[in-house]
């Protein structure tokens, strides 16, 4: 049951083989036996999830169920869900009950799914490891010594472990695909715009992007159903029909033009992970694919133009937290500037702290040209460069992270190492593409690679149908880490 | 690029964050290790390049001007750190 997609759990549920809060208490059961170990549920609420379970049930009798009622989701703790503990990861946040939900919450309660818990994040999304929570790291279900990703590593943890049906996700720079990649799971970021950001804890606005994270392309392609549409209180969100994402799934790969960018095969990609990457090329050739050579010649620069940006605009969003209309507040101080300092010193953790400086820097006086409006200028060229390429091929694929999984604290304290890390995944989101990472193998270390899959603007049912054909063709994505 | 100990100070005033002269060097270290990585953008020629403020080209969306949310004063305020008869308490600003 742990292992069946959510087609077969709702298949199941819709024929009273099992109920929503059976499956729910026998996830719950599994939760209480593997988080003490994995840390990948920051909150979890039996009576919460079962009495939304009972609803389901009753949704499930009276025949009127969708595709995911009664279903068990993680929810990552950076959506607010009402009357929930939400946390972002933050000792900010850490006594905060959120008093409404979020669009991706409501849609999901809308749908008769179950929120099975508030999975573990790095602190504010600040983070490739899930090392920066407050609430300690997330551990790798295929190794317990190594780091599951970040910053969704308990979403992706709980996904690799079977503790959820499937979890969502948040992705700033690489957060739902470096995770994905590292635990060896399925997960889409969708196209900026298309997922509402409405009471999801904002960091870096113009980049963040709501995306599930599940075991299959085909359990994702369902998520986003759920997930999608319009939201008139994110002024970001994009007015669209309605997409069935499962639609393509089917669609067979002959003639489909994928290109490779020769960057993303340079120094600095562990020869492990490129050899998977080619077995997985090589795979879709015998699909039918053709291969083009690309190239993306500014992919250099996303690092340094994203640690400009995202922690700008990082600066401004963490401004509220100001310990005055909700948060963490200092319990000594002697006057309301010493309030402030003192609540923000003491409530956010090293990281956060270190890009809200960065922020704060590059958006000062006499910096800014320098700084914020020519990282705003490049950010154009390296858009520009997936425009150009997208000319000439259908998909984009390479290497989702450089590495696999590495240990926990072996980056240490040298955080320029940790965001080189993110180099495959932030250009994307800067250009606000869909992109998905799809388990291909293992590395020498046995840990899981993953394949990136960058479609064009709006291509989530293309990239979904060339990720399922891809499952449909090897069994990467049904590995399970030993003992699960 | 080398920040100096000043920079550090003075950020760390603008963002209100307390720090003590042993957390403003540690800063002081890994912020200029982040600036030399940001470096490498300064050598890119980006006459004539438009900035890219977002992913999208957006307008913003209007709507009627209309009252669309309940009061919910009480909800909000109970999680606080501190009111009073429905006002946010903070330290006295005017003497």
């Amino acid at each position: 049951m742990f292992n069946s997609s959510l087609s077969q759990l709702g298949a199941a549920l819709r024929a009273k083989k099992i109920s929503s809060v059976e499956l729910t208490q026998s996830y719950l059961d599994r939760i209480a036996t593997h988080n003490p170990v994995y840390n990948a549920y920051l909150t979890v609420d039996n009576k919460a999830s079962l009495a939304q379970a009972a609803i389901a049930d009753q949704l499930l009798a009276t025949g009127s169920a969708q595709a995911l009622t009664g279903i068990p989701i993680a929810q990552k703790d950076i959506f607010c869900a009402k009357g929930w503990r939400t946390t972002c990861g933050s000792k900010m946040l850490a006594d905060f009950i959120a008093p409404y939900d979020a669009h991706v919450i409501e849609q999901f309660n809308r749908a008769g799914a179950v929120n099975l818990g508030k999975t573990n994040m790095d602190e504010f999304a600040m983070g490739s490891s899930n090392e920066t929570s407050y609430f300690g790291p997330v551990r790798n279900p295929w190794n317990q010594n190594a780091v599951p990703g970040g910053s969704s590593g308990g979403a992706a943890s709980a996904v690799a472990a079977r503790l959820c049906a499937a979890a969502t996700g948040t992705d700033t720079g690489g957060s739902i695909r470096q995770p994905a990649a590292l635990c060896g799971i399925t997960g889409i970021k969708p196209t900026y715009g298309t997922v509402s950001r409405y009471g999801m804890i904002a960091f870096a606005s113009s980049l963040d992007q709501a995306g599930p994270m599940a075991r299959s392309a085909e359990d994702c392609a369902l998520m986003l159903n759920v997930m999608t549409g319009f939201d008139e209180r994110d002024s970001t969100s994009l007015q669209r029909e309605k997409e069935d994402y499962s639609r393509d799934l089917n669609k067979p790969l002959a003639g489909l033009r994928i290109g490779l960018p020769k960057e993303f095969f340079a120094e600095g990609l562990s020869a492990d992970v490129g050899a998977r990457v080619q077995e997985a090329i090589a795979e879709y050739r015998k699909l039918g694919a053709v291969i083009v050579g690309i190239s993306l010649p500014n992919t250099r620069l996303a690092v340094p133009v994203y640690y400009v940006l995202a922690p700008a605009e990082a600066s401004s969003n963490l401004s509220r937290f100001d310990g005055v209309r909700y948060g963490y507040r200092a319990p000594e101080y002697t006057d309301l500037a010493d309030m402030y300092e003192k609540s923000r010193s003491q409530g956010f953790g090293e990281e956060v702290k270190r890009r809200i400086m960065i922020g704060t820097y590059v958006l000062s006086h006499g910096y800014y040209d320098a700084y914020y409006l020519q990282a705003q200028k490049i950010r154009r060229l390296i858009a520009q460069d997936f425009t150009d390429a997208f000319k000439q091929c259908d998909v984009i694929m390479g290497p989702t992270s450089p590495s696999t999984a590495f240990n926990l604290g072996e980056k240490g304290d040298d955080p320029v190492q940790m965001y080189l890390s993110d180099i495959y995944t932030i250009a994307v989101n800067l250009a606000g593409l869909p992109g998905m990472s799809i388990p291909c193998g293992f590395g020498t270390n046995e840990m899981p690679v993953g394949l990136q899959i960058i479609g064009n603007y709006f291509d989530e049912a293309r990239m979904l149908n060339v990720a399922h054909q891809y499952q449909l063709a090897t069994d990467w994505h049904s590995r399970a880490p030993k003992g699960f | 690029m080398s920040l100096s100990t000043a920079d550090v100070q003075k950020v760390a005033r603008l963002a209100r964050l307390a720090m003590n002269d042993t957390e403003i060097e540690a800063a002081r270290t890994q912020l200029s290790g982040i600036f030399e990585l940001i470096a490498e953008m300064q050598a890119v020629d980006t006459a004539g390049i438009a900035p890219m403020s977002h992913a999208q080209d957006l307008s913003q969306r209007l709507r009627e001007d209309r009252v669309t949310e309940d009061n919910q004063r009480e909800l909000f305020q109970h999680i606080a750190p501190q009111v009073e008869d429905g006002l946010y308490l903070v330290p006295q600003v005017i003497e």
